[in-house]
């Protein structure tokens, strides 16, 4: 092959490598594009909202349409409460099955539990909230909340009627839904852990058990926490299921058996009859605020989460 | 405190691949023994399954008998923990536990050991003492471990596996990531440690073979091909294939 060969060919896939790469840019500028003006429009609407109430609406604890009254803390309470039961409920339980998976589990189980776990992140949401109002709702009237108000009744989180549907309910169900995130992300950053670590700890004659939390999981502990933010913000913005099982209401309690509502899920409640501009406005602001914390809160966890991919260490001189 | 080791019949395996055949070795109380021999000949295999260390990877085992002292290692309802303790290891790579201070590093094997507290101070300035790196970290022990140079972190490892003072310290290629000023400084360090630590050293570097060791061991394949003084090894071999190696006209 001469060396004219060569120029020409490379000249012919220089120029579709342009074209190529010159595509996928523009469909990268259309997604930036998108998003960028999703939160353009979603500030414009909200406009409106936030020069009629000002700071009211993120104190307020008055939601009265009629009377064009918008204080969204209810909302705001009841997304924080139910999702930070969840991360409570969840954490333990996915970061032990990431220690299990990426610690302990044998290859060939690794894979098939690997895999069943994350299967439970591809059910649809309105299928847990099925589930959650018709199964789990009445086994927590009839058997948890008797029992829970019975022994920890002194506590306020446990006083009240349990009614089954509330934030105790909405709290398990976000459990449910983000231990698939917790666990695989844990998962990955454990095992991206490099070997040299855990050996260090062994030669020092620690166990198994020494080694996985003095050794493991300190070196991977900022891509852990990354983890548990990251299923914060998908808790935060789940409506679907959130909003069949917390019983849609106005109040703020401190109670967990207490019904509540989210900031998802009193705009899917009533979108629909926020025909008129104050009410929409405050309904879109709701939405802003969701999103701009769910952005925040994912770049927050990407960053922790690749900083143990690449690791902390520094190795040469 | 130094005490000797015997390597009897040790056979290991990955798998069904056999990377050590019949392995027979005296290694001598307080004195330096180096293993050398080409790349994949089997010492870094060797030198783990003396700390048991050689387990641990999946599907990996050895068979054998590996007496430190009057304990055989792999005798039966041994814990393969307690050998640890008492038999410490520098790695080829420094590495240091990034998310614990200076202090804590050298400490983490007191913690496990279980030293009580006002004695662990104590025991950590005098391992990093040994390993020459207490004045130059004396101001900052709190510090991460991570922000040490290479060789610094090096010593650090070296400390951290001194501070439990071992019977036997085992160290695989423990300069090959380094400069050659660190690489003086883990030698001089190696030669303060004769005589009251007994030392297996597994290196490709020959001058540094006989630099720091009374013994050498020459390994082929999985098979000690010939064990002796270092002065011997190096100036008259028995083995031809010893004189090739160690001439250069080899692997
Ligand atoms: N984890 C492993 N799995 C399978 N085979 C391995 C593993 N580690 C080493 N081996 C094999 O065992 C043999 C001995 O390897 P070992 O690492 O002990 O050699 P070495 O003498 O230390 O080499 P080097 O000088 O390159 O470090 C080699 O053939 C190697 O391919
Ligand atoms: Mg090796």
């Amino acid at each position: 092959m001469t060396f004219e060969d060569r120029k020409g060919r490379g000249r012919y896939s220089s120029r579709s490598d342009r074209l190529f790469t010159g595509l996928t840019l523009v469909m990268v500028v259309a997604i930036l594009f998108l998003a960028g003006l999703m939160v353009l429009q979603l500030l414009v609407a909200s406009i409106p909202a936030m020069q009629a109430l000002g700071w009211h609406f993120l104190v307020g604890m008055d939601w009265d349409p009629v009377h064009e009254h918008f204080g969204a803390l209810p909302f705001i309470y009841g997304t924080l409460a139910s999702s930070l039961l969840a991360l409570i409920l969840a954490a333990p339980l996915g970061i032990g099955v990431a220690i299990f998976l990426a610690e302990l589990a044998p290859p060939w189980f690794r894979a098939p539990v690997s895999f069943m776990v994350e299967l439970l992140a591809a059910i649809p949401s309105v299928v847990y909230g099925v589930w959650g109002l018709f199964v789990m709702a009445p086994w927590l009237r009839n058997m948890v909340q008797p029992w829970l108000s019975e022994h920890l009744g002194f506590l306020p989180f446990f006083q009240g009627p349990g009614f089954g549907v509330g934030i105790l309910a909405a709290g398990l169900i976000l459990a449910i839904m983000v231990v698939p995130t917790i666990t695989a992300v844990s998962r990955d950053v454990l095992m991206a852990v490099p070997n040299h670590q855990r050996e260090a700890m062994l030669a020092l004659g620690a166990t198994k058990w020494e080694t996985t939390w003095k050794a493991v999981i300190p070196y991977g502990r900022s891509g852990i926490v990354g983890a548990i933010i990251l299923a914060l913000g998908r808790a935060l913005g789940e409506t679907m299921a959130a909003t069949m099982v917390i019983g849609n209401s106005l109040d703020i309690s401190i109670s967990l058996f207490a019904p509540a509502n989210t900031m998802a899920s009193i705009i899917a409640n009533s979108y629909a009859e926020a025909t008129y501009g104050l009410h929409a406005a405050a309904l879109i602001e709701i939405a802003l605020i969701l999103f701009v914390i769910t952005l925040i809160l994912n770049i927050v966890a990407r960053l922790l989460v690749r900083r143990v991919a690449i690791g902390p260490v520094r190795m040469e001189a | 405190m130094a005490l000797g080791m015997e390597i009897q019949n040790l056979r290991a395996w990955y798998g069904k691949v056999k990377a050590l055949q019949d392995i027979n070795l005296t290694v001598v109380p307080g004195a330096v023994t180096a293993i050398i021999g080409p790349s994949g000949c089997g010492k870094s295999t060797f030198i783990r399954c003396l700390n048991r260390l050689h387990e641990v990877v999946r599907g990996a085992r050895a068979s054998g008998q590996v007496w430190l002292g009057d304990l055989n290692i792999y005798g039966r309802g041994v814990d393969p923990v307690l050998v640890r303790r008492r038999i410490g290891m520098v790695f080829q790579k420094p590495n240091p536990f990034p998310a614990m201070s200076i202090f804590d590093n050298v400490a983490a094997g007191l913690h496990l050991d279980g030293v009580p507290r006002q004695e662990i101070y104590g025991r950590v300035e005098m391992a990093l003492r040994l390993a020459g790196l207490w004045d130059e970290v004396r101001d900052r022990l709190q510090v991460s471990g991570a922000n040490l140079s290479g060789g610094q972190q090096q010593r650090l490892c070296l400390a951290r596996a001194l501070a439990l003072e071992p019977e036997v310290l085992l160290l695989d290629e423990p300069c090959s990531a380094l400069d050659p000023a660190s690489t003086m400084h883990i030698e001089a360090v190696l030669r303060d440690l004769k005589g009251r630590y007994t030392v297996v050293i597994v290196t490709h570097n020959m001058q540094q073979a006989s630099r720091v060791a009374d013994y050498t061991a020459f390994f082929l394949t999985g098979e000690v091909v010939e064990y002796g003084s270092t002065e011997d090894i190096f100036t008259r071999p028995r083995d031809e294939r010893t004189e090739n190696y160690i001439t250069g006209r080899f692997g």
